[in-house]
């Protein structure tokens, strides 16, 4: 579910203080009754309509064929114009923000302490709840006449009515959207997917289903790696932030539940029915027919000025969907993965912290000044440029029972070393106390403890004690006593 | 009163500076003995202690009090307690030299207690010391020369560390210190400026940390004996190396070639010696790289000093070791052909060495003092004709087993090398006529006569009679020598140390009876002599008081007598091989109140006892090596084992058949391995 939805949700449901406001409600009631009027002004006035999610036209007029293709591939005629679709997310949208309005008015309001609390608040909480039903439904409906399975034209349903998009000459608007709107729009969009319906609207994110095949947490190696293509021979696409840094790529139609794998939503569908165990439900779906020549598909990060966007001068494409991912969360991301062990250390792609993590606290090369270095030759070229530095060797090479340290990067350097041998000796401490355990355990005649002792005391000694032969012949006991009486 | 009294302090000081303790064991002991005031003045006098036993570590310490140099390595345990009593001794602040070779007992406490006043540290062979017991080492500020052979556990860190605190380190080997890299040593080389002796032989090192070794300014001596890791391509990027290096040891350096040596060597002008023993191939290529050498050190001269000194200085290159080369006759013709003058050339196991390429060496370096042709087999008289003639000033030969050689050279040898001294003739076809030749060579102090079949009583009579100063010789599987031969060297050769009667099967107790005359022998072997008796054994333990290495392998008519007498007289004794012999657990514990004994071999006896066995273990304290049959193992008890070796003592076991008591034939095997044997020794 999008942050902005929880959010209000949450804000219902911790505002029991909630005042009624009649003009509130007559402004909501207005507002959802004055949809017809709200679509008109927006039709009259193509500006204001968010409409490029996608800046590049080529590469939209792409996705559309492509998003088409699909379509007659499947053997099916779809007749929903995209168009029409804007002009109802659009209105959503506006929606929604009406909806924020009103919740944050509430909070406003909240402060106030009045008489009639609870009544007021029942009223609020039905407006509200009516207000996101609609939208939920009108949600529903504009997605459903994209699903195959359902009736091209369900635009009635509750009574909630939809508008006849009119207008089909929209073509290309000018780019004209705040982040705000767009912002909302992708909302929008989240909660489709967690409204139990398909993604297939957006010809980007099939692709995207069908070149995931590896994890989102996966690193990809080749990202450094440079290919020079030349220019043309590859066609550029460009996710959105918002795609770029959903959690899930596949969603059940059925639950809504996401699911980073597509073969993970396959074996989940299986609890839905018997009609998704059949093979050829389970079976992977088939790439596009591969007769057609299939264009080298590059990606573009959405981040204007960043080289991989492909308005840089200098633009290197990324290879996979992967690489976008990886390459928007390490470097326009805030860095929110921290180390536990050395907490210093902050990453913004899961699968780095992992990495870091194996080698965190690990062969830790310290100098006699407390500077650690995780390679060895970098610690004695830090050693041949100071004078009077040298290795700082942990005690008796425990370099194997160094567990995870956490030595706080402040402390001095004598606090570090003091800290080693801290480790150090509580780990002695520790099998002392294994060995004073065996020895409690061992107080009946175990052989191999008794036999431990016994050794103990023998090395001990300066000459063997005779006594422990019971083996050797008398004779023997006494050229021992006689040697020792001639030493 | 006392006349002695009468001599000062510096008198009696100058005195005990001609006592030597290596010559005679004794003198320092009887001297001390004589009255207080020497034994004060001798123990005042004392500057460097053995140790046999670290329990009188405490009372040597009370009683020397002005000891620079102490040597534990014959300890069979050093450990801790024993360094620490060291440092907490007051008396010893003189202290400067410390010798701990094979402790393996000492960690980081220990260590850590060393005096920082030390100037030369030997750790060689302490196989456990970790790093962080080295480390400690870097407390000794004043350390000029740290020997760390062998120490396996020792790493860069601990490398470095030492680089950082012993700045002064003059001499320092790591030999098979396998775990020290490329940035310790680097380390090294950086921190330790003053550095002159490198050791580095079969570290993993590779070309990278050479150039920071090769820019040490006062680097003398570098020894790079096995490191595989550095090949020509590394060498290749090397800057100018030092010029001050007088000896480089490439031996065993199996990656590199002349290529490589050229760009090493690169303006080491100075280079004395070259040792370039199992390198790759040395074929013609070998000689761009000494012209290389030569050229430059031509060019350095004309530098600096005017031209006729640099004519004189010319042959600064002396001593060139190429064992196990392939070297081809032009690349000897090459080093006959250059202008330098060589004083010592080992061409030992050179396959490729032919009579051309030795003239052409011998006409040319006509200074040459030691030449070694074993196993060169291609070589025949001509050579050895050219060599006697020319090098009339050769102190050593090595020529064992250049089986061409015919009888007349040994004639040439002793007609015109009177200044011989080492001879090594083993496997030739020498014999009686022959060794009255060698033995004009009266200044022979070792001769090696192993496998001469022909040579009989008639030669070693000359022998013991001409050779008065020979010290060393080798009569293995001589197998025609009596008691005769072997009565007139014992004559004749009173100062002798060692003798090898090992399978001459004609030798009885007479012959051990006249050698006990020689009171400096050191070193005894005559395994395989089945004649001997205790008798024999006993008149040796008499007479030869400083036997220290005795071997007995074999001789089956020896038997408890024959040990008893060796505690009663040979306290110096510190090896014996028993096996074979007719000795029994009696004989043995006998055998084991010799404290000083270190090293036993106790194969195949048939009359010991496990019983016995452990008795006499126990009873020795001073074991360091033990080697044993491997039924014992399970017949010893574990824990005397263990307490074995906590004391200190190795046991080594050996799973050999016995072997029946046969006629010994000098069969082909037996040449071969002791051909081998020699080669390995070199």
């Amino acid at each position: 579910m999008p942050q902005e939805f929880q959010g209000s949700f949450l804000l219902l449901k911790s505002a029991p203080h909630m005042n009624a406001d009649d003009a509130l409600c007559l402004e909501i009631c207005y507002e959802m009754l004055d949809f017809r009027q709200f679509m008109t002004e927006k039709l009259q006035d193509p500006s204001r309509m968010d409409y490029s999610m996608r800046t590049d036209p080529n590469n939209q007029a792409k996705i559309t064929n492509q998003g088409e293709n699909q379509i007659l591939n499947n053997g099916r005629v779809q007749s929903w114009d995209p168009k029409t679709m804007l002009n109802n997310l659009s209105f959503l949208e506006q929606k929604i923000h009406r909806l924020q309005e009103l919740v944050h008015m509430i909070i406003g309001q909240k402060d106030q302490v009045s008489s009639n609390q609870d009544e007021v608040f029942t009223q609020q909480q039905q407006l509200i709840t009516a207000d996101l039903t609609s939208i939920i439904v009108q949600l529903i409906s504009t997605a459903g006449c994209l699903l195959p399975s359902v009736n091209p034209s369900p635009l009635q349903l509750n009574g909630v009515l939809f508008p006849p998009a009119t207008s089909s000459g929209t073509g290309m608007m000018p780019q004209n959207n705040d982040g705000q709107a767009q912002q909302n729009i992708s909302d929008v969009k989240s909660f489709e997917q967690s409204n139990q319906v398909d993604l297939t609207a957006n010809s980007v994110t099939e692709i995207n289903c069908n070149s995931m095949e590896e994890d989102h947490e996966l690193k990809d190696d080749d990202e450094g790696k440079e290919e020079h293509l030349p220019p043309g021979s590859y066609e550029i696409l460009q996710l959105e932030k918002e795609e770029i840094l959903a959690p899930h790529t596949h969603f059940c139609t059925i639950c809504g539940k996401g699911f980073k794998r597509d073969a993970n939503l396959r074996m989940h569908m299986r609890g839905h029915g018997d009609e998704y165990k059949t093979p050829a439900a389970l079976a992977k779906p088939n790439k596009e027919s591969s007769s057609e020549k299939v264009l080298l598909k590059r990606y573009s990060c959405p981040f204007v000025g960043c080289k991989r966007n492909k308005d840089h001068k200098k633009f290197q494409p990324l290879k996979t969907i992967l690489c976008v991912k990886n390459h928007y969360k390490r470097t326009h991301c805030d860095k929110s993965y921290i180390c536990s062990r050395c907490h210093t250390k902050k990453f913004s792609v899961m699968a780095d912290l992992k990495t870091h993590e194996k080698h965190c606290g690990r062969d830790k090369w310290l100098c006699s000044c407390g500077t650690t270095f995780s390679r060895k030759d970098k610690l004695f070229g830090h050693i041949t440029l100071f004078q009077g530095h040298t290795p700082a060797i942990p005690l008796e090479d425990n370099k194997a029972t160094l567990g995870p340290s956490n030595p706080t990067e402040n402390n001095e350097a004598t606090n570090k070393t003091a800290d080693v041998g801290f480790n150090f000796g509580s780990n002695s401490v520790n099998v002392n106390g294994i060995e004073n355990l065996m020895d409690v355990k061992g107080d009946v005649e175990d052989p191999y403890l008794s036999l431990l002792n016994y050794e103990c005391s023998l090395s001990g000694l300066q000459d063997f004690p005779p006594a422990n032969y019971d083996d050797t012949s008398s004779s023997f006991s006494f050229l021992i006593s006689g040697e020792k009486n001639a030493v | 009163m006392n006349r002695m009294e009468m001599l000062n302090e510096e008198l009696i000081f100058t005195i005990l500076d001609y006592l030597h303790e290596d010559e005679d064991p004794l003198a320092l002991k009887s001297f001390s003995l004589t009255c207080k005031s020497f034994c004060t003045l001798e123990s005042r006098h004392r500057r460097s202690a053995k140790l046999l036993c670290p329990d009188l570590l405490a009372a040597v310490l009370r009683r020397y009090n002005r000891l620079s140099h102490l040597d534990l390595s014959l300890c069979p345990r050093v450990d801790d307690a024993l360094l620490t009593t060291l440092t907490l001794s007051s008396f010893l602040s003189s202290l400067r030299s410390l010798k701990l070779t094979r402790c393996r007992f000492v960690t980081r406490l220990g260590m850590a207690d060393l005096r920082p006043n030390l100037v030369e540290l030997d750790l060689s062979n302490a196989t456990e010391l970790t790093d962080s017991a080295a480390s400690a080492i870097s407390r000794a500020k004043n350390l000029r020369k740290l020997w760390l052979v062998r120490c396996k556990l020792v790493s860069d860190m601990a490398i470095g560390c030492i680089a950082v605190g012993c700045s002064e380190l003059r001499s320092i080997s790591l030999k098979w210190c396998l775990r020290v890299t490329d940035l310790g040593v680097g380390l090294l080389a950086l921190k330790c400026t003053q550095l002159r002796y490198l050791d580095l032989s079969y570290v993993p090192i590779t070309e990278k940390c050479l150039n920071s070794v090769l820019q040490l300014a006062y680097l003398e001596d570098l020894i790079l004996v096995g490191c595989l890791g550095i090949d020509d391509d590394g060498l290749a990027s090397l800057k100018e190396s030092c010029g001050t290096m007088r000896t480089l040891d490439l031996s065993n350096c199996q990656n590199i070639s002349h290529i490589g040596l050229s760009n090493m060597t690169r303006g080491a002008g100075y280079l004395h010696q070259l040792t370039l023993s199992y390198g790759a191939a040395v074929g013609t290529h070998l000689y761009p790289a000494f012209f290389n050498l030569c050229f430059s050190c031509f060019l350095k001269l004309t530098v600096t000093v005017d031209v006729v000194k640099c004519l004189q200085n010319f042959s600064m290159l002396q001593c060139l070791k190429l064992d196990g080369c392939d070297v081809t006759s032009s690349a000897l013709k090459m080093i006959g052909n250059w202008c330098g003058s060589l004083r010592e050339l080992s061409l030992i196991k050179c396959s490729g060495v032919t009579d051309e390429g030795i003239s052409a060496i011998a006409k040319r370096h006509t200074g040459l003092r030691k030449l070694g042709i074993t196993c060169c087999r291609k070589i025949t008289s001509f050579a050895i004709d050219c060599v006697t003639r020319s090098c009339t000033s050769l102190t050593c030969l090595k020529m064992e087993a250049c089986s061409l050689v015919s009888k007349e050279a040994f004639s040439l040898i002793g007609h015109r090398c009177q200044f011989l001294e080492e001879l090594d003739v083993t496997d030739d076809d020498l014999d009686d006529q022959g060794l009255k030749y060698i033995s004009r060579c009266s200044r022979l102090f070792s001769l090696k006569l192993g496998i001469c079949l022909n040579i009989t009583d008639e030669g070693l009579i000359h022998v013991g009679m001409h050779c008065s100063r020979l010290k060393e010789l080798d009569l293995y599987r001589a197998m025609r020598v009596t008691d005769v031969g072997i009565s007139a060297v014992a004559q004749g050769c009173g100062i002798l140390e060692s003798i090898n009667m090992a399978y001459c099967d004609k030798i009885t107790d007479a012959s051990l009876i006249s050698l006990s005359k020689c009171g400096k022998l050191k070193a005894l072997e005559m395994r395989g002599c089945p004649r001997i008796t205790s008798v024999g054994l006993a008149a040796i333990a008499a007479g030869c008081r400083q036997l220290a290495i005795l071997d007995i392998k074999k001789c089956h008519k020896i038997d408890n007598s024959g040990m008893i007498p060796l505690p009663q007289y040979s306290q110096n004794l510190k090896q014996i091989n028993l096996s074979y012999c007719s000795v029994t657990d009696v004989g043995l514990l006998a055998l084991a109140s010799i404290s000083r004994l270190q090293n036993m071999t106790i194969l195949h006896l048939c009359g010991l006892s496990p019983n016995g066995l452990a008795a006499a273990l126990l009873a020795c304290g001073g074991l360091k090596k033990v080697k044993l049959h491997t039924s014992f193992k399970a017949l010893l008890h574990p824990s005397l084992l263990e307490h074995m070796e906590s004391r200190g003592c190795v046991f080594q076991w050996r799973d050999k058949p016995f072997q029946p008591q046969a006629t010994p034939c000098a069969g082909g095997g037996f040449v071969q391995k002791r051909t081998s044997n020699v080669i390995e020794q070199v």
